[in-house]
């Protein structure tokens, strides 16, 4: 084994107290340093931890920023998700797969710059884009592309690709991006301006008791998807007993369509830190805790700066306020590219420096989250909804939207409409109002709430957004009249084949099921019947699977079959043969006619 | 009234299904006197010559014989039973999926530990049928009636099937029948 290597994973691990916990950081770095974590890196980080090696393997297999195989100094993560798809990426990809003349999924033979496919990287309202290392460019086109690789063969510095400065906090000296905010509706609760300190003021002056009370009273619900009562959830942690207890941020935003907490943490974080803080009083925490997506890794400088600026200003720290005996700090734990890492147990298991699969539930979160600690999962939306009901009261904030789903929504737009950005909009407001402020009336399939979410069709335009009727993390993706919407769920199958932890059967294995009958369907070959398989498997995979992912993963089957039915029955016709028409025997034995050199006497 | 005709066939299986099916032992006289056996392995009648009722499948697909064997039982048989795992899933057989055709070729008949092939040569005798790139479970190449899952199915879940659809009752298979963990 080099000594370098070993020596500078040595320093790695003592510089995270060799806390096995701590794992996330601990690999992230080693990759950073030597473009992967290779197998006697594994051997040196184990050793150092006090782990199995098959433990830091398990968690280097899992998510896709990091690898055991060497990766180039610069990684090119192109966007391919569905919209993307829609604003021509495969040229895009092309040009960069001609330019670099290397394939996706391959390094260039000098070992300078890999080329990789990403899911959504929140930044749809300005795609197709990627991410090359951590800096977002976005608006590619052919000549854009062509431009990065030879940029890049130059200089090898993503950072110096930035030739133009995104607006607000984007321009930041510690951001420096190109990505623009493309904030359409500033609305009164969310977005509106931040006035620092007044929220944590007022909850210091009252008890956590009462700060839970105000919390309810709002009728807050969580924005991350699920639209638990926050109220409710913090009162579980508060009542839960455990040496320390937690806060943590969801802010891994990966459902595709979802980019509304990238602006907020472009704009508002300060917002979402003294929501943090106001929970942690609330529940009483001493640590709060922002899991934030690899993919915006290049907001971190500016996020460590904002926390900075609290700290000197007394917002955190000890006595926080001037609050005698209230103690509260945040820090930034970073994934590394994996969707189910939102799913708050698995956010936990990745926090805790383990692959990030789902925890059984019960206990929830609340009695044993992370540590087997009492922990309070929030979206980075909900702390900013918290912050503001305790600046201007419960009943400011309730006033907007519905009985049931009170206060403003952000939904990021994205596909085919003339106006994509993020929207802070009263809960309760029509999708097809929704539609028109976007510029997206000539619509024929609106998905809503991500690739998790439902496919509705015009005739349902009417519906509200709202937890009881379309229900949205945040999500709105919108396809046009020439878009074909069966293509589009068999893309989201891909999606969630591919992040599944893989964990249960009926999600692992199902979903690829779906997928291979309805590719079925879409090569002409299906059969009415094939409907109601995939209407049961669906159903199925959705009873029996162990989290939200699987749970979730055949709506956009389920929503499309129901909403766009004569799609699929213009696709399928009986057949009276009793043949399965998607065999094909000289495809099947193509192989063997070509080894033994002479044709089946079978095959046509 | 003529006996309904019963035609058995093994496609890419190791014909333990149809030792399953012996294993009904003397019922195999009961069930003589329901159907008749027409096209099967256990009277060696090769060609169908008569419309069946019923036709059991051992065994996927893994050669260009297999599937044309099961197309003309699809042909001929009202219904198709898959019976035992090979025919529903591809079985053992169906774990060279995952290796391509020349890489298993090659193992088998040059570079496996234990082979002996002075001449160095694939069989390759125009009399042979031609590999699949994949092993293909029945009803991927056929629409399949029912599946009788079990490696093999017990003789009683086999026994108990036939029966039930010869008689038109519905099939009780006791959870001990269909329990394989
Ligand atoms: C597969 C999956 C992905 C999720 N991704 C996110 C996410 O990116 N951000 C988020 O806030 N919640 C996400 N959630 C929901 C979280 O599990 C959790 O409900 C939420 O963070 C709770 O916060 P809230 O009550 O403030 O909404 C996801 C859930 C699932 C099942
Ligand atoms: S449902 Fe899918 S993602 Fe969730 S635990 Fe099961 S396999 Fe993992
Ligand atoms: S299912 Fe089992 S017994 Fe039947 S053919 Fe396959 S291996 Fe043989
Ligand atoms: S950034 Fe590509 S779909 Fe969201």
């Amino acid at each position: 084994m080099s000594g370098t290597l070993e020596n500078t994973v040595k320093d790695i691990c003592r510089s995270h107290s060799n806390d096995r916990t701590r794992m996330m950081d601990i690999v992230r770095e080693v990759q950073a340093r030597f473009k992967c974590v290779s197998s006697e890196a594994m051997d040196v980080i184990a050793a150092a931890v006090g782990t199995h090696r098959v433990e830091v393997e398990s968690v280097v297999s899992f998510y896709t920023y990091l690898s055991e195989k060497p990766k180039g100094k610069v990684v090119i993560r192109l966007c391919n998700d569905i919209i993307d798809k829609m604003h021509g990426v495969e040229r895009v990809a092309q040009a960069f797969s001609d330019a670099l003349g290397i394939k996706f999924g391959e390094t260039t033979p000098d070992g300078t710059i890999s080329l990789e496919y990403t899911p959504c990287i929140g930044l749809c309202d300005q795609a197709p884009a990627a991410l090359i290392n951590d800096v977002p460019v976005t608006d590619l086109h052919r000549s854009i592309a062509r431009q990065i690789v030879a940029d890049l063969k130059k200089h090898m510095d993503p950072k110096r690709l930035v030739h133009r400065l995104g607006d607000g906090n984007n321009a930041h000296e510690l951001v420096q991006s190109m990505v623009v905010n493309n904030i359409r509706t500033e609305g009164p609760m969310v977005l509106s301006p931040v006035n620092r300190g007044e929220a944590i003021k007022q909850a210091l002056a009252i008890s956590p008791v009462e700060v839970i009370r105000a919390v309810k009273t709002a009728r807050l619900r969580g924005r991350g998807g699920a639209g638990f009562p926050t109220g409710m959830k913090w009162e579980f942690t508060r009542a839960a007993t455990g040496e320390e207890k937690y806060v943590i941020c969801n802010a891994d935003e990966g459902e595709p369509g979802t980019f509304k907490d990238r602006v907020i943490l472009t704009e508002r974080p300060d917002r979402v830190f003294a929501g943090m803080t106001i929970a942690g009083y609330a529940i009483g925490a001493k640590t709060g805790i922002v899991y934030l997506r690899g993919e915006y890794a290049y907001l971190r400088p500016y996020l460590e700066h904002v926390l900075e600026r609290r700290r000197n200003d007394g917002l955190l720290g000890q006595n926080v306020g001037g609050k005698e005996g209230f103690n509260f700090d945040i820090v930034i734990q970073m994934g590394a590219g994996a969707y189910i890492c939102g799913e708050e147990t698995a956010l936990i298991s990745s926090c805790e420096g383990l692959r990030g699969d789902p925890k059984n539930r019960p206990p929830f979160p609340a009695q044993k989250g992370y540590l087997d600690c009492p922990t309070v999962v929030n979206n980075v939306e909900t702390l900013c909804c918290v912050t503001k009901i305790l600046e201007r009261g419960p009943g400011a904030f309730n006033e907007y939207g519905s009985q049931g789903s009170a206060g403003t929504k952000l939904l990021s737009i994205s596909g085919d409409c003339k106006l994509p950005g993020v929207y802070e909009l009263p809960f309760g407001i029509k999708l097809s109002e929704v539609l028109k402020q976007a510029g997206a009336e000539d619509a024929i399939a609106v998905q809503v709430g991500g690739a998790s979410g439902a496919m509705v069709a015009p005739n349902e335009f009417e519906r509200t957004i709202c937890f009881d009727d379309l229900a949205t993390g945040g999500a709105i993706m919108v396809f046009g009249p020439e878009r074909n919407v069966l293509e589009v769920a068999d893309y989201f199958l891909d999606f969630f084949i591919e992040e599944s932890c893989g964990y249960c059967t009926p999600c692992r294995v199902g979903n690829v099921l779906l997928k291979e009958r309805l590719d079925r369907i879409l090569a002409g070959h299906g059969e009415p019947a094939d409907l109601d398989y995939l209407q049961d498997l669906g159903e199925t995979i959705k009873t029996t699977s162990r989290c939200g992912l699987g749970q979730t993963s055949p709506n956009p089957v389920l929503t499309t079959l129901k909403n766009f039915r004569s799609a699929y029955e213009a696709l399928v016709k009986e057949r009276d043969d009793g043949l399965q028409p998607s065999f094909d025997l000289s495809e099947a034995v193509g192989d063997a006619e070509q080894i033994a050199g002479h044709k089946s006497v079978h095959a046509d | 009234m003529a006996k309904p005709k019963v035609a058995t066939t093994s496609l890419c299986g190791c014909f333990g299904c149809h030792m399953s099916l012996l294993d009904i032992d003397d019922r195999i006289l009961k069930l003589v006197e329901l159907i008749e056996f027409h096209k099967s392995p256990i009277n060696d009648i090769k060609k169908f010559t008569a419309r069946c009722a019923i036709g059991l499948i051992e065994g996927g697909c893994c050669n260009d014989e297999n599937v044309h064997v099961l197309q003309d039982f699809r042909k001929n048989c009202d219904i198709l039973i898959s019976v035992g795992d090979c025919a529903i899933m591809g079985g053992i057989p169906a774990m060279r999926n995952t290796i391509p055709l020349k890489e298993c070729l090659e193992e088998a008949y040059l570079n496996g530990p234990t082979v002996y092939n002075p001449s160095g040569q694939i069989p390759n005798d125009p009399e042979i049928p031609l590999l699949l790139k994949q092993v293909y479970p029945c009803n991927e190449v056929v629409k399949i009636d029912y599946h009788l899952p079990g490696c093999p199915p017990p003789a009683d879940t086999i026994w108990e099937a036939l029966v039930a659809l010869l008689t038109d009752k519905p099939v009780d298979l006791p959870y001990e029948l269909i329990k394989y963990d």
